[in-house]
């Protein structure tokens, strides 16, 4: 009953481990990186005591427009930054899935391939429902 | 406090969380909310939301390590991922319309669970039954023991119970901002049949995903705040990674008194928080 482990699925677990690690490694630089230059920017985090109360309340909450956030990264502005290595971090457990989802339509086992799809579609519903909500 | 200050605390206490958190097999989450909220006057919404974030990283670190030694069984994780997935996506939306109030009151019972599970005495397991969808799904597994030095073979029971309660566990992580283990780990471990490493490791693999999708709900509703969740991940994920170096050279009876103790504590506080 116990279904020997085909190489097929072990060079899977060696690239979604792969995937998995490059991907938290890459965000938590970005979001490092993110935080050092905010402190260092005109306009970023300041000096001042009160600037907590600020970056804590609901004006710390980045923009959340599409342009802020372009046009931020062309800047290198810290906070864009950050956002980007939050979303990329976010996108990590979402490329796994994707992962397994070719692997198991390479081995053709349909009810697998439906699974991680419907995971798959709920995590891209959430993007779109939390803009909405 | 200057921001320097405050992000070098946040950053001191995540670190202290995701150590302590490793050490003692529970997620950083689970005191990182409470000390947002009770040590750093954060709101409570936004303590969440940092920590779901703080929560992805440490669990799809520890997942890619678990997937290398081939511990993890990743085909019920994808399964029950479908119900943690569906939960989350639930919590998150309960959590715009839960009161403050009542995101410290579900909070200090969740905290409450959790010291109980770690003080009772060892729970039974329940005697494994033929589960004819475990079968068809094809969810028996082996994994390598390194403590017993040898390949251990599995068989999964109760498919359906592990598929409800993964359901509660993402609801969990969706409202309060933790990844759930504390819910899955004990059934699948003494319902489903599954040896302990097959559970943590398995559950820290659904969880990544899990917090991910709750994550794009309250970054795109914009609770994120950048300025919160930056130290918080960076500190819970390289205490995290401390805790699973030195685990071995430690005792941790210690350290799980004093744990136990500061959930405690904090259960107590975030009660009060939510009934004043």
């Amino acid at each position: 009953m116990n279904a020997p482990r085909e190489p097929k699925e072990s060079s899977t677990a060696d690239t979604i481990s792969r995937v998995l690690w490059v991907g938290v490694t890459a965000s938590l630089i970005l979001i490092t990186g993110g935080t050092l230059l905010s402190f260092l920017q005109e306009g970023g985090y300041g000096g001042q005591p009160g600037e907590v109360v600020r970056l804590t309340g609901a004006a710390g909450a980045f923009p959340r427009t599409l342009s802020w956030f372009m046009g931020g990264l062309a800047h290198l502005n810290g906070q864009a930054v950050i956002v980007l290595g939050l979303l990329l971090l976010i996108a990590t457990p979402v490329a796994r899935v994707a992962v397994s989802a070719v692997a198991f339509a390479k081995e053709r086992d349909r009810t697998y391939v439906t699974i991680t799809l419907v995971v798959l579609a709920l995590l891209l519903v959430s993007f779109a429902l939390g803009k909405a909500g | 406090m200057t921001p320097l200050a405050f992000t070098l605390v946040v950053l001191g206490i995540s670190y202290a969380a995701g150590l302590l958190g490793s050490l003692v097999g529970v997620g950083g989450g689970i005191i990182v909310v409470p000390a947002l909220t009770l040590l750093m006057g954060v709101s409570i919404q936004k303590a969440i939301a940092a920590s779901i974030i703080s929560v992805i990283a440490t669990s799809s670190g520890a997942a890619a390590s678990y997937m290398n030694e081939r511990i993890t069984n990743m085909r019920l994780g994808m399964v029950l991922e479908v119900a943690t997935v569906a939960g989350a996506l639930t919590g998150a939306y309960l959590a715009v319309v839960v009161s403050g109030r009542w995101l410290y009151i579900t909070f200090a019972i969740v905290l409450a669970y959790t010291v109980w599970t770690m003080l009772k005495p060892k729970v039974a397991r329940i005697d494994p039954a033929p589960d004819a969808l475990a079968d068809r799904l094809k969810l028996h597994g082996t994994f390598f023991d390194k403590a017993l030095g040898r390949q251990v073979d599995y068989q999964v029971s109760r498919t359906k119970l592990g598929f409800a309660v993964s359901y509660v566990a993402g609801v969990a992580s969706g409202l309060l901002g933790i990844g759930g283990g504390v819910l899955k780990v004990p059934v699948m471990n003494l319902a489903m049949g599954l040896p302990l490493k097959v559970c943590t490791a398995t559950s820290n693999f659904m969880i990544g995903v899990t917090a991910a999708t709750s994550a794009a709900v309250y970054l795109m509703r914009g609770e994120v705040l950048p300025f919160v969740a930056a130290p918080v991940a960076v500190g819970v994920l390289l205490g995290a990674r401390t805790g699973a170096r030195i685990m071995g050279h430690l005792h941790t009876s210690v350290i799980r008194i004093i744990f136990v103790a500061v959930l405690a504590v904090s259960a107590a506080q975030m009660l009060l928080k939510g009934l004043k």
